[in-house]
């Protein structure tokens, strides 16, 4: 599986699963990515973050796709890419988990792991009458959430609104996750959830890390990234103003870079 | 930024998950819970206490020949809600059910009596009415994004006015059409019931429809699709090709329903089924079908066909003005979005 060797490729080769070069992209007279350049390497958390109007939001829409760029590369494990729709990047393994969670409430968490990738069951009874492999898609969904260590999701046969904020953000990052995807974005992943809510999403994302899975975290809130990044990405007036660590800088710094007080 | 400028929060352990699972629920939470995950439940108990009550008011009810009327009384009504039905799963409203029906009923009886088409051809004829007037309702919500209930309400007074400019008010009686036309008007006895020849195509729809909207890939995106819009594009899903394919499927039942409707009146009349529209929407709001989409099912819609019809039925044969009976469809209607709207608020 593509876990295992990434996990494994990960303290071997350093080379990125994902690379952009020289980002540049402009709405009219406001630029909004003025060449911005970011690495993701197998098995870390990339946070990204920046006040608003950084450029944070434009980069990331151009890494899955929902933007083009004006100009600039895209690399996935080493090969050129070009995005035109989120659907591309989605080919390419990079998913990503919106803000608004895009799940759908009435739909059971199974229905909601295969929504638009549904299998059906193999024979005629598939192929005439495009049967859907409701018992297999559910013993394939336990499956990937064992995987992933998704251990807040016990039943899959439940509806998505019967389940908590942290839970649904569970099932949003499963359906990200699964499914042999190489990397995963998630887009403010704790701003509306509660405390202990957040802690699972965190843990979430944690475990995803270790199982060789690169994570890109949007985030605002600086506890949230300092206690899951790996490295910090730092975007400032449409430029990528730092790269730094938790271990490097602290929060003060991180905010006094984010805000030009101070430069890395 | 946030207050807290502690460091990272101490990371969730597994008490703490476990404890997700331990609801607390009370008695009353947990048959709503249960409603909520069969929608059909509700109609179901209701059905059976009208049938139980109204057997006991008076005894004329359960009789064969009785429980035989309410079906084929329900076959026409029954028919539009599946398409009905199909519209609100995906969030919208179709005003225009029983206008495209009686369009469709009028154009197959005019083919097949005054311009002697042979009867196959004007059934064919009317089936391309109904998908042309679900074509037409679909690509107004999904092209130019119009709400269901203004773009419906628009087609509806021009398929009723289409109609009565096309068959120029006139009524065509079944004893001038083709017998096959009036098929689905025929009756057949099973062990000494009789069955009309619509209730059991009637049925053989809600077999096929139930089958497509639970079991297939199609029949999810419908559900994706009316429950949050966006989330089944996020997905992957072409949501207004689900719009489309379900305004043309729904076309395509109305079809079925105008020949079943022939059969039911032994005739095709222009006049007819203006209260149909509502009464569909009735069927399916009394089903269990939540008119926010996304939630609900044909059997629901079923079972909310045959509620309506045996009120008024048995509000009939208890000797009831017909007044009462308007009144009671219009009680349950006001009760069942009640109870759908608390069913909604099961989430913890």
């Amino acid at each position: 599986m593509t876990m295992t060797e990434s996990a494994a490729s990960h303290t071997a080769t350093r080379e990125p699963i994902l690379s952009a070069r020289n980002l540049v992209k402009t709405f009219g007279r406001v630029v909004g990515l003025d060449g911005v350049s970011l690495d993701l390497y197998p098995g870390e958390v990339l946070a990204v973050i920046g006040d608003n109007g950084a450029g944070k939001s434009t980069l990331i829409k151009c890494l899955t796709g929902a933007e083009v760029p004006d100009s600039g590369e895209l690399f996935v494990s080493g090969q050129p890419v070009h995005f035109k729709r989120p659907q591309d990047a989605r080919v390419h393994g990079i998913e990503t988990v919106y803000q608004n969670l895009a799940v759908s409430p009435a739909l059971d968490v199974a229905s909601n792991l295969f929504l638009g990738r549904e299998e059906r069951v193999p024979g005629p009874l598939g192929k005439l009458f495009r049967v859907l492999d409701t018992k297999g898609m559910r013993r394939k969904a336990k499956d990937e959430l064992t995987r992933l260590g998704i251990s807040t999701l016990q039943d899959v046969t439940v509806p998505v609104e019967n389940l908590s904020g942290g839970q649904r953000q569970a099932v949003a990052v499963a359906r990200a996750a699964a499914f042999g995807s190489k990397v995963v974005v998630l887009d403010e992943p704790t701003a509306a959830l509660g405390v202990r809510e957040s802690n699972q999403v965190l843990q979430l994302v944690r475990d995803l890390r270790d199982r060789g899975l690169p994570v890109i975290l949007i985030s605002h809130n600086m506890p949230h990234v300092f206690d899951v990044a790996d490295r910090i990405h730092i975007q400032r007036l449409g430029k990528c103003a730092a790269t730094i660590t938790p271990q490097s800088h602290n929060m003060t710094d991180a905010v006094a870079i984010m805000t030009g007080a101070a430069t890395a | 930024m946030t207050q807290q400028q502690t460091a990272g929060p101490p990371s969730a352990g597994h008490a703490d998950l476990a404890e997700e699972f331990l609801d607390r629920q009370t008695p009353l939470s947990r048959i709503r819970n249960i409603l909520h995950r069969y929608p059909a439940l509700s109609p179901a108990l209701v059905l059976l206490i009208a049938v139980v009550v109204f057997g006991l008011l008076n005894d004329r009810f359960l009789r064969v020949e009785n429980l035989s009327l309410i079906t084929q009384q329900v076959s026409v009504v029954g028919t539009l809600a599946i398409a009905q039905t199909l519209i609100i799963l995906t969030a919208g409203i179709d005003l225009s059910v029983g206008a495209v029906m009686i369009l469709s009923s009028m154009v197959v009886a005019q083919l097949a009596v005054n311009n002697g088409l042979p009867a196959p051809v004007a059934l064919f004829a009317g089936l391309v009415v109904g998908l042309a007037a679900g074509a037409v309702n679909g690509f107004l919500v999904t092209r130019f994004r119009l709400p269901p209930f203004i773009v419906t309400l628009g087609t509806l007074n021009i398929f009723i006015a289409l109609t009565l400019l096309y068959s120029n008010g006139a009524t065509v009686r079944g004893s001038a059409m083709p017998g096959l036309l009036t098929w689905t008007g025929t009756t057949f006895p099973v062990g000494g019931v009789r069955i009309s020849t619509g209730v059991v195509v009637m049925l053989l729809l809600y077999i096929a429809i139930a089958f497509i909207l639970g079991k297939t890939a199609w029949g999810r995106h419908v559900y994706a699709v009316g429950d949050d819009k966006e989330a089944a594009r996020l997905a992957g899903i072409a949501v207004n090709k689900v719009l489309m394919s379900v305004y043309l499927a729904a076309g395509a039942v109305l079809a079925i329903g105008a020949w079943i409707q022939i059969g039911r009146t032994n005739a095709a009349s222009p006049n007819a089924g203006v209260d149909l529209n509502l009464d569909s929407i009735t069927a399916v709001v009394i089903g269990g079908t939540s008119l926010f989409g996304g939630r609900g099912s044909v059997w629901g819609t079923l079972l909310g066909a045959l509620i309506v019809g045996v009120f008024r039925n048995g509000l009939s044969l208890a000797g009831l003005d017909v007044l009462y009976q308007t009144l009671a469809v219009g009680v349950l209607i006001i009760l069942a979005v009640s109870i759908d709207q608390w069913i909604r608020k099961v989430k913890s």
